[in-house]
């Protein structure tokens, strides 16, 4: 692998690949990943390709012919990639080239040329040209070759379309070495930026919210590496929705002022769409934003303001179907809310403070939300994919194909999970209510793959003498805390002959607190006379056939005592 | 090696501890799961090192790993499941509130059942079936009536507020009560008509019309509830097109009042038809007459169970009353024995203490006053028998037979004279008499 001596070091790049947007980043010498700016200084290149004369135009040029050319510009092609006509939903697609069916795929009618009958450019094909872009970029930026790059996908992406993308990429002359998934990278981006070489164990949740479509994902994180447990996807969901609610909001006010809508030429809308997008963005940094266009629609020109309050009640249903989503893959992971340690915010429409106060409300104060808005030091959602990519790419870039080919079989990473988190119950005189108690401290969380190891020292005793290493599987609890309703108000109730039936419908707010409880005990290890204050350090092992090695000794002092569970299947 | 450090104190263990080496197992790890390991970073590629360790994995081991790990992606849509009729498909958008959206969606049999996660995915299905764009580049015509009609149902359908709205006039979701002469098992005639009705309770849980196991209280409660129904259903969703033009204001104000008094008319109306469909079930309800039956011979048993107790009672009172007279009439008629016994002994106690003492006379005077030759003089027999009524006085009955009966045979005098001496001597060693008291029998 990785080999000083070998001379040329390898160019790779993360590609980051979206419907709307596409990004490319490179891991500099010092092991920062960075997103590169293109000959327009975008770092959200739009995925969008123009042929307009004999000239094909890329990224922001392209998008700005939506307005001029739209049958002759290809945009949110990325998921028709692999799939059927039948598959696909062609409405992102309705303002510029509509996808037709070619032979098993889907394709686009463009005038190419000029002088030339149009031509059929299947999703492979403009993929390729879209990549081909992207690479000369990079390229341009890093004065360099790119000998390689690793592109992200949403999770919900086939083998098969994994497999054409790799190819379209290799037909543009770059080398795919890995695809890997978009709210991975994000995590990555995240935890690679973490100064530890031992992340902490957590659970996070990425909402990667796009242009056309929101994704979220619950991902365990344990010991760095990661583990999907649960995905939701909404199609109909995204920036573009938001760009939507402030079309409908001025076109409305257009229409007062000059009894047209400007919605129903396709021009004046495609106008007013680009400029919305712009007008929305202001909104995320300031708190109101004007928005002018000339010539909108029936000749008429527009100039108008709107402030960030406004906005968001326009895009209240929008935000609440981002909570429902954000719920349902909870629930759909097994979880409850506060079981969710960190909230990574994702995806361009991320930057909206609304989005991510929303979000912050949901959970729990102990939840952190990754997102400029709820935290000066989030990284640019946009960037994420890119950036997780790019490292992803510089880990891997001097392994040979059949390397990387090994490390990314089933066979290494179908790994066995622990169902239950494995921890050592601990002791407090004085419990939450001054009251001795007896909780779990938690080892090795749920759904860590093994083998795994974990390690931590305690105050074995305040007072010395023998101390028992309790070693047990714990089970996560919604207990409800609410606080009793008062005594008297029940005390009349009941007096009411019979109709208390309307006082149900004042629910009162429950309040849940999640607590650790022991499930089943294990093992017992004992460990002789620790004198009042000495820590005793503490080592549970799992081996690959779910062995339990327990390992405890007295820090500074002799022995100790070790002793192993064998797994169920021995 | 990464150590945590906390300030947390572990468990004291108990004085004897009972298990032997310091260990002891009680159970194993829970079954595992397989899942995919992301093959990202660069805590992933050292555990990919670890795994391979110099082995290579074949495509057959591919397929035998994929196979064990969980599967985290839903499948996809599939295939439309409810078949679209021609009448469907050719609907007319402009007339949506007459549309029936579940149907158009392809989720009329799950209707206020449907959840949003179901809406939204027999949305796509129809969309990636419908969409006009395809229609067109397929070379079809340019209709999108059908398409607006998928939009509508999907506006409604998502949006809470408008589809409890319309939820609220979705007739179809009903379920028809049977008529009163209907035959057949009535928990499954009821039990779908209450299910259904159910959906508009504001309470939840709703209690089902249940089955012949059902208790009485469940009954009852059932029956309660269904009596003080406390519905969410509103009826705004039939109303009549309101002018939105300025023009016409009273035209406006009109159409609304006349909406207002139809929704308060439905509402009625709705409380009376569910009234009746609860006094019709009532009315078929043979579970009350079985518990009025049961609680009958209930009563009935118990009545029985009473009186039989009371006579139990009376005759057993009546025979502890008889068993106590004849007890007591045996004791006194011991005790009368008893008493009689005593005197008869005290009788014969005293005839034997009389013979007694003339056994010790006679004694006295069988051994000639134990006087040697001739007939004794006065002197002496007096004196003798001085003597000799002196210890029988101080004999008990019981020594004084001792006496006699030693006397008993008794011919030659001094053995007679020795049997009385030992009397005075026991009596004098008794202490009931000294020796000085006897004048001749000592010497
Ligand atoms: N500062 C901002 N504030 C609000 N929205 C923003 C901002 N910047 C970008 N967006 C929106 O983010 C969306 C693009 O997101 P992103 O770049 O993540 O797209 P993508 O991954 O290609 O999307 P998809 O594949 O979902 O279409 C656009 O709708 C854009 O308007
Ligand atoms: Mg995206």
């Amino acid at each position: 692998m990785s080999d000083s001596e070998e001379p040329q070091q390898k160019t790779v790049i993360g590609i980051a690949f979206g419907n709307s947007n596409s990004s490319i980043a490179f891991t500099s010498p010092d092991g920062k990943a960075e997103v590169i700016a293109n000959e327009e200084g975008d770092r959200q290149i739009p995925s969008a390709l123009s042929y307009v004369g004999d000239e094909e135009y890329h990224g922001a040029q392209a998008k700005s012919h939506l307005i001029r050319n739209p049958k002759n510009t290809i945009a949110y092609f990325r998921d028709f990639l692999g799939k059927s006509f039948a598959d696909i939903d062609p409405t992102n697609a309705h303002s510029s080239a509509h996808p037709i069916q070619h032979e098993t795929g889907v394709a686009f009618l463009v005038e190419e040329k000029t002088d030339a009958e149009p031509s059929t450019l299947t999703v492979s094909e403009i993929t390729t040209r879209h990549i081909k872009r992207l690479q000369e970029s990079a390229s341009d930026f890093l004065g360099k070759k790119i000998d390689g790059c690793v592109i992200t996908v949403p999770t919900d992406f086939s083998e098969a379309q994994r497999r054409l993308l790799a190819e379209a990429s290799k037909a543009s002359g770059l080398e795919v070495l890995q695809v890997i998934q978009e709210p991975v990278a994000s995590l990555l981006a995240y935890t690679a930026r973490e100064e530890t070489s031992h992340p902490a164990d957590k659970t996070v949740l990425v909402l990667d919210i796009g242009g056309t479509r929101t994704d979220a994902a619950v991902i365990a994180s344990r010991g760095g590496m990661f583990t999907l447990l649960a995905t939701q996807h909404d199609y109909e969901l995204g920036g573009r929705q938001f760009d939507d609610a402030l079309v409908d909001h001025f076109s409305k006010e257009f229409i007062k002022k000059h009894k047209t809508d400007p919605r129903e030429n396709e021009r004046s809308l495609a106008k007013l769409r680009l400029e919305c997008e712009a007008t929305k963005k202001t909104l995320s940094l300031s708190t109101s934003a004007q928005i002018s266009i000339e010539s909108l629609a029936g000749g008429f020109d527009f100039h108008s303001t709107v402030n960030r309050l406004r906005f968001d009640l326009l895009s209240k249903k929008l935000v609440d179907q981002i909570v429902g989503l954000v719920e349902s893959v909870v629930k759909k992971a097994g979880m409850d809310l506060s079981d969710i340690n960190e909230v990574i915010l994702a995806g361009g429409s991320s930057h909206t403070p609304k989005i991510a106060s929303r979000i912050q409300q949901l959970f729990p104060s102990t939840t952190a939300v990754q997102a400029p808005a709820t935290n000066p030091n989030a990284l640019n959602p946009s960037e994420l994919s890119a950036r997780g990519a790019a490292i992803q790419a510089s880990l891997i870039a001097e392994f040979e194909a059949e390397d990387i080919e090994q490390s990314t079989h089933p066979a290494v990473t179908v790994t066995p999970h622990l169902a239950k988190p494995i921890g050592v119950v601990i002791h407090s005189p004085e419990g939450d209510e001054g009251k001795a108690e007896d909780k779990v401290y938690v080892f090795l969380d749920a759904e860590t793959a093994v083998p795994a190891r974990r390690t931590a020292t305690f105050v074995g005793t305040n007072v010395g003498g023998d101390v028992l290493i309790r070693v047990v599987e714990a089970k996560k609890e919604s207990v409800d805390v609410t606080p009793p309703k008062e005594v008297k108000e029940k005390a009349a109730d009941e007096d009411d002959e019979d109709d208390d039936d309307d006082d149900e419908e004042e629910e009162e707010e429950k309040v849940i607190k999640r607590v650790t409880e022991v499930e089943k005990v294990i093992a017992e290890a004992l460990l002789k006379d620790v004198k009042k204050g000495q820590k005793v350090e503490v080592m549970l092992n799992v081996a690959g056939d779910l062995t339990l090695t327990i390992t405890a000794r007295v820090v500074g002092g002799k022995g100790g005592i070790r002793g192993t569970v064998p797994g169920r299947a021995q | 090696m990464n150590v945590v450090v906390t300030k947390h104190t572990l468990l004291p263990a108990e004085p004897e501890w009972p298990h032997e080496g310091g260990f002891h197992i009680l159970e194993h790890l829970s079954e595992p799961t397989h899942r995919n390991l992301e093959p990202v970073g660069p805590h992933y590629l050292a555990h990919a090192r670890r795994k391979r360790h110099h082995r290579t994995f074949s495509e057959d081991d591919r397929i035998v790993a994929a196979q064990q790990a969980k599967n985290v992606e839903d499948a996809d849509p599939g295939e439309i499941s409810e078949p679209e009729d021609a009448m469907l498909l050719s609907r007319d958008p402009k007339d949506w509130k007459n549309q029936d959206h579940y149907a158009v969606l392809g989720i009329s049999k799950y209707r206020w059942k449907a959840t949003d996660e179901q809406i939204k995915r027999a949305h796509r299905k129809k969309v990636l079936k419908h969409h006009p764009d395809k229609k067109a580049a397929a070379g079809g015509v340019d209709d999108d009536n059908f398409f607006k009609c998928i939009q509508k149902a999907m506006e409604i359908l998502t949006d809470p507020v408008k589809r409890r709205q319309y939820d609220s006039v979705d007739e179809s979701a009903d379920v028809d009560p049977p008529s009163r002469k209907a035959k057949g098992n009535i928990y499954k005639l009821w039990n779908p008509v209450f299910d259904s009705e159910g959906r508009f309770s504001k309470k939840k849980p709703v209690p089902r019309f249940g089955d012949d196991k059902s208790t009485k209280a469940n009954v009852e409660e059932f029956y309660n509830f269904w009596y003080n129904f406390d519905s969410w259903r509103t009826f705004e969703y039939l109303d009549e097109d309101v002018p939105d033009d300025n023009e016409n204001r009273d035209q406006k104000r009109h159409v609304e009042r006349k909406n207002k008094a139809a929704r308060a008319k439905r509402k009625t109306e709705d409380t009376a038809r569910l009234r009746k469909i609860v006094d019709d079930a009532l009315a078929m309800d043979v579970r009350l007459q079985k518990f009025r039956k049961e609680e009958r011979l209930q009563k009935d048993a118990k009545k029985i169970a009473r009186e039989a107790e009371e006579k139990r009672l009376v005759e057993e009172a009546k025979k502890k009353a008889e068993e106590d007279a004849r007890r007591k009439e045996e004791e006194e008629a011991a005790m009368k024995a008893s008493k009689a016994d005593a005197k008869k002994a005290k009788e014969a106690a005293k005839n034997a203490a009389k013979k007694n003492k003339r056994v010790l006379r006679k004694g006295a005077e069988d051994a000639n006053y134990f006087h040697s030759d001739g007939a004794a003089p006065p002197d002496v027999v007096a004196n003798v028998l001085a003597d000799v009524e002196l210890l029988i006085t101080k004999l008990d009955n019981e020594e004084l037979d001792v006496v006699a009966k030693k006397l008993a045979g008794l011919k030659v005098s001094d053995e007679i004279k020795s049997v009385l001496v030992d009397g005075i001597r026991g009596s004098v060693g008794k202490g009931s008499a000294a020796e000085g008291d006897f004048k001749v029998l000592l010497k």
